[in-house]
């Protein structure tokens, strides 16, 4: 273990933030596509238009959404724990998820593979649900976060699951849901609004508009309930930064208004639901005075705001128990050992990079204006 | 424990799930060789035929690919969802791969390949051929770590149980990347991937060449097919020989299955050809070559080869031992510095395992019985008869297939590809073949590995998250649903795009700004 040059709890730490940084990477570019697939119907009326909005993603969808994909391994990888309770114990949202995220791929593919009206409208609404059904759940998901998640864990940790999914839909996991999606439908609006322009652009203004108003209040009325309503989880026993992972050596209470203790110790962390704020104040009114870029720059520093606000909310915690709040996993209880850590770690510092790299240049490659002329040169346009 | 229903619902969800997904990834590894090949000679020699080829088979490439990302991810939630003590107990090691992959293949693989269907009038013919090789290298990279990950439930190495964390935790990451299985199930995969690409292409190229449309892009198709799937076929044969000599060093229960050989054989072992089981389930007749599999799995005519009894006896006395090691555990539970304790523990830890096995019989595994015991090491042999004919089938497929590309390499070579329309019809009714041995593969790959999820480390009934049987009823009706669906919509797509085959004018080459790729069009800026 010597041999790791980071100590354990900087690596714990930097693995929070890493995953922070890959939800938020997930939802500020596979967030477009979601977002773009859930304006769909109604932003893009005809068959033309509606190509349109699916070459301004048919390009760059598929890299975006291995941000979930790392996403998801990174949280087997370096929180397996959290990747087993939760996977599990959130099953059959799971699986509407998976429903969407099989439908998006054929969805874009064979669509414009058939000269047919009714074909085609098939797919249109495979690829609505595709964008509108993980928008929402992700959110939902994250809002029994803070609720916590009915789950027990034996001595051997083994994880029960003593909830259903319609457990999950509390009415603040459905505020949390309608924030995610109105979150994601700006930032696919304000694409949209940046990428084509006539009357899909004009739609998308308009809904991207009611979609950040959307954000911003909702996300106060979450923030209002979660700080000041709720019962928050509070860990009350010395835990050991250093320690073995095994979220069983803790105990944790719960206390209405805990989720407000990391705003009053930390103060800075007040920063996250400023820039939630600021961003989808700037979102608006950059989609009201046709500021393109400056668009899409609001609506993702309003996704960097909330999602951090609601890592920082819930710190150390990353999914409580209702049921059993000392086996709440947190930062310190919940990882993978050290030296995976570190591993993971050194894969992420050579490849992220990279990745960032290769993906600008073909954003690059593929920048400009998505019109109905400009589809009709390539025959592989969906 | 959990409910021994869920646990058969969800293996076959898994299973179901991981052979549909299958069904596209082999030939997304063979296609996109296949596919920068012909697109490289097409920037070497500026022939329009080329780029016809790879236009076509780039759009069936997209259809199979769609329905590769669509069962993908789902295999990746899978491990949470339904094997969520699995993914406590091995996510420190089988995480990082997955994980790593994300990062340094798919990543590659699926940012590119917006490219390489958006990209064609964006790029000049260089970079668009580098994005293509990209593309295809991201697919390589994929199943390297993939195979890496599965490589690591074959042959557990590189890891260690920790009692302060209840799992498995990495100890020699080189070890679990080095891993002699991974490296060897890697080549044998992706070879096989190539062969299953070289078929495809070689058997439409067939069909056109029997209907006697589009001959030029056919001609040349079948020429780069043939070659690739010769080279390909030779290197699945002789890695799959590698990965039985691995087999042999790491998982014997798994050799002696597929050899239905309940006996141990003894130096130099021979080869079965087919056997008949009499009515005990043991062979009652069977056709023997002396030697062979003696040479195939140990090099050597020296070494006897364990039968299943032999390793059923050992798995006892490893069973035994593993009880010692969950003793001293319970120890170390109760008092973490009980040194004795933790000392007795690293002693016997790499037989937990087979201590584990016992969960299946009573919860209180310390006070097992001698009975019970013995039922534990009879669980450690897999059905030997479904293995036994699904290694025969998958062999039988991959030597044809030497055979097949031999002659049709020679066919090529001779330019005499449409010599005999009898041959071009048997290129054309063999395309399901190479899908059979493949799904035979990992047949024998995950069922031979039963009882184990990890082999000799967590059994399979101990690994599954602990759901309703509701769970599975919905879940797994909704993948059979939805993957059938789907994939008889791929089909009929393709089955269409083939009819209407390689586009004869490409839009391509009627925009103003195309131009022969010569050297002086490299110059050329990428349209806006």
């Amino acid at each position: 273990m010597s041999a790791i040059p980071l100590d354990y709890e900087t690596l714990r730490l930097i693995w929070w933030a890493l995953l922070g940084i890959l939800l938020i990477g997930f939802a500020i570019m596979g967030g477009m596509d979601l977002g773009i697939g859930a304006l769909l119907p109604f932003v893009a009326k005809t068959d033309e238009e509606r190509r349109v909005l699916l070459n301004l993603s048919g390009p760059t969808w598929e890299g975006n959404q291995v941000w979930l994909v790392l996403g998801g391994g990174a949280i087997f990888a370096a929180w397996p724990a959290i990747y087993a309770a939760s996977f599990s114990g959130f099953y059959i949202a799971m699986i509407a998820i998976l429903l969407a995220l099989i439908l998006r791929p054929v969805g874009f593919k064979f669509r414009g593979k058939v000269d047919n009206p009714t074909w085609r409208g098939i797919w249109d609404w495979a690829l609505f649900v595709g964008g509108f059904v993980p928008s929402l759940v992700f959110g939902v998901a994250v809002g029994n976060l803070f609720l916590g998640v009915p789950f027990r864990l034996d001595d051997t940790l083994r994880v029960s699951y003593e909830g259903n999914f319609f457990g999950l839909l509390t009415p603040f996991a459905l505020v949390t849901g309608l924030v995610s999606l109105a979150m994601l439908i700006t930032q696919g609006a304000t694409i949209i609004a940046a990428r084509t322009n006539g009357v899909v652009a004009d739609r998308a203004r308009r809904y991207g508009k009611w979609a950040a108003a959307a954000t911003l209040g909702l996300f106060v009325v979450g923030g209002v309930i979660s700080l000041f309503w709720l019962n928050g989880y509070e860990v009350t026993s010395l835990q050991n930064v250093l320690g073995p992972s095994n979220p069983l050596n803790k105990t944790v209470v719960l206390a209405q208004g805990a989720w407000r203790t990391n705003y009053t110790t930390m103060p800075w962390s007040i920063l996250a639901p400023t820039l939630a704020v600021i961003g989808s104040v700037i979102a608006y009114l950059a989609l009201d005075l046709r500021a393109k870029v400056l668009g899409i720059v609001g609506s993702s520093l309003s996704i960097v705001g909330i999602i951090a606000t609601a890592g920082l909310s819930l710190f150390p915690f990353l999914m409580p128990s209702s049921v059993d709040p000392a086996a709440s996993f947190t930062v310190w209880d919940a990882s993978s050992s050290q030296m995976t850590l570190f591993i993971m770690l050194c894969a992420t510092i050579i490849f992220l990079p990279i990745i960032l790299a290769y993906t600008a240049w073909v954003y690059r490659v593929m920048r400009g204006t998505v019109t109905t002329t400009s589809l009709n040169r390539n025959p592989n346009a969906y | 424990m959990v409910d021994p229903l869920v646990v058969e619902l969800s293996r076959l969800q898994f299973a179901a799930t991981a052979m549909y997904h299958f069904i596209f990834v082999p030939l997304t590894l063979g296609l996109s060789f296949l596919i920068a090949v012909m697109e490289s000679v097409f920037v070497m020699t500026g022939r329009q035929a080329w780029r016809k080829a790879t236009l076509f088979w780039g759009t069936l490439f997209g259809i199979n690919f769609a329905m590769g990302v669509a069962t993908g991810v789902v295999m990746e939630f899978q491990f949470g969802m339904n094997w969520s003590y699995y993914s406590h107990y091995v996510g420190d090691v089988f995480g990082a791969p997955l994980a790593i992959e994300g990062l340094m293949a798919f990543f590659l693989e699926a940012t590119f390949i917006g490219l390489f269907f958006f990209g064609w009038d964006r790029l000049k013919p260089a970079g668009h051929l580098a994005v293509t090789w990209l593309m295809a290298l991201g697919a390589n990279f994929s199943a390297l770590w993939i195979l890496i990950a599965n490589g690591w439930m074959q042959n557990p190495v590189g890891a260690s149980f920790n009692p302060d964390t209840m799992r498995m935790e990495v100890t020699d990451f080189v070890a679990v990347i080095f891993n002699p299985v991974a490296q060897a199930k890697f080549v044998h995969t992706v070879s096989a991937g190539y062969v299953t690409g070289s078929v495809f292409v070689l058997a439409i190229s067939a069909l056109f060449l029997l209907q006697k449309k589009h001959r030029d892009v056919a001609i040349r198709s079948m020429v780069v097919a043939a070659s690739f799937g010769l080279a390909s076929a030779l290197s699945v044969v002789v890695l799959g020989d590698e990965s039985g000599y691995v087999a042999t060093e790491h998982q014997k229960m798994k050799i002696a299955a597929m050899e239905a050989m309940y006996e141990t054989e003894k130096a130099p072992a021979a080869l079965t050809l087919f056997a008949i089981p009499g009515a005990d389930g043991r062979p009652a007749y069977q056709v023997q070559f002396p030697f062979i599999l003696g040479l195939i799995t140990t090099r050597s005519l020296d070494r006897d080869l364990p039968g299943i009894s032999e390793l059923t006896e050992d798995a006892a006395a490893r069973v035994a031992n593993g009880l010692i090691a969950y003793k001293a555990l319970q120890a170390i539970r109760a008092n973490g510095n009980d040194d004795a304790a933790r000392a007795t523990f690293d002693a016997n830890k790499g037989d937990l395992g087979y201590a584990l096995l016992l969960k299946k019989y009573r919860p209180d595994i310390e006070n097992a019985t001698g009975e019970e015991i013995t039922k534990a090491a009879l669980d450690t042999v897999p059905d030997v008869w479904p293995l036994f004919w699904s290694f025969r089938l998958m062999v039988a497929v991959g030597l044809f297939y030497v055979g097949f590309f031999a002659f049709w390499f020679w066919k090529a070579s001779v330019h005499r590809l449409e010599s005999s329309r009898g041959w071009l019809k048997v290129a054309l009714w063999t395309l399901p073949f190479p899908w059979l041995a493949i799904e035979a593969g990992w047949f024998i790959a995950e069922y031979g590995r039963q009882p184990w999820v990890v082999e000799g480390v967590l059994p399979t009934f101990y690994a599954a998250s602990g759901l309703h049987v509701w769970d599975l009823v919905i879940s797994l009706t909704f993948f059979l649903v939805t993957y059938s669906v789907l994939l008889a919509i791929m089909v009929w797509l393709m089955v269409r795009t083939i009819k209407h085959g390689p586009a004869e004018k490409s839009v391509l080459d009627l925009s103003e700004d195309f131009t022969p790729p010569t050297r002086s069009a490299a110059t050329l800026e990428p349209a806006e």
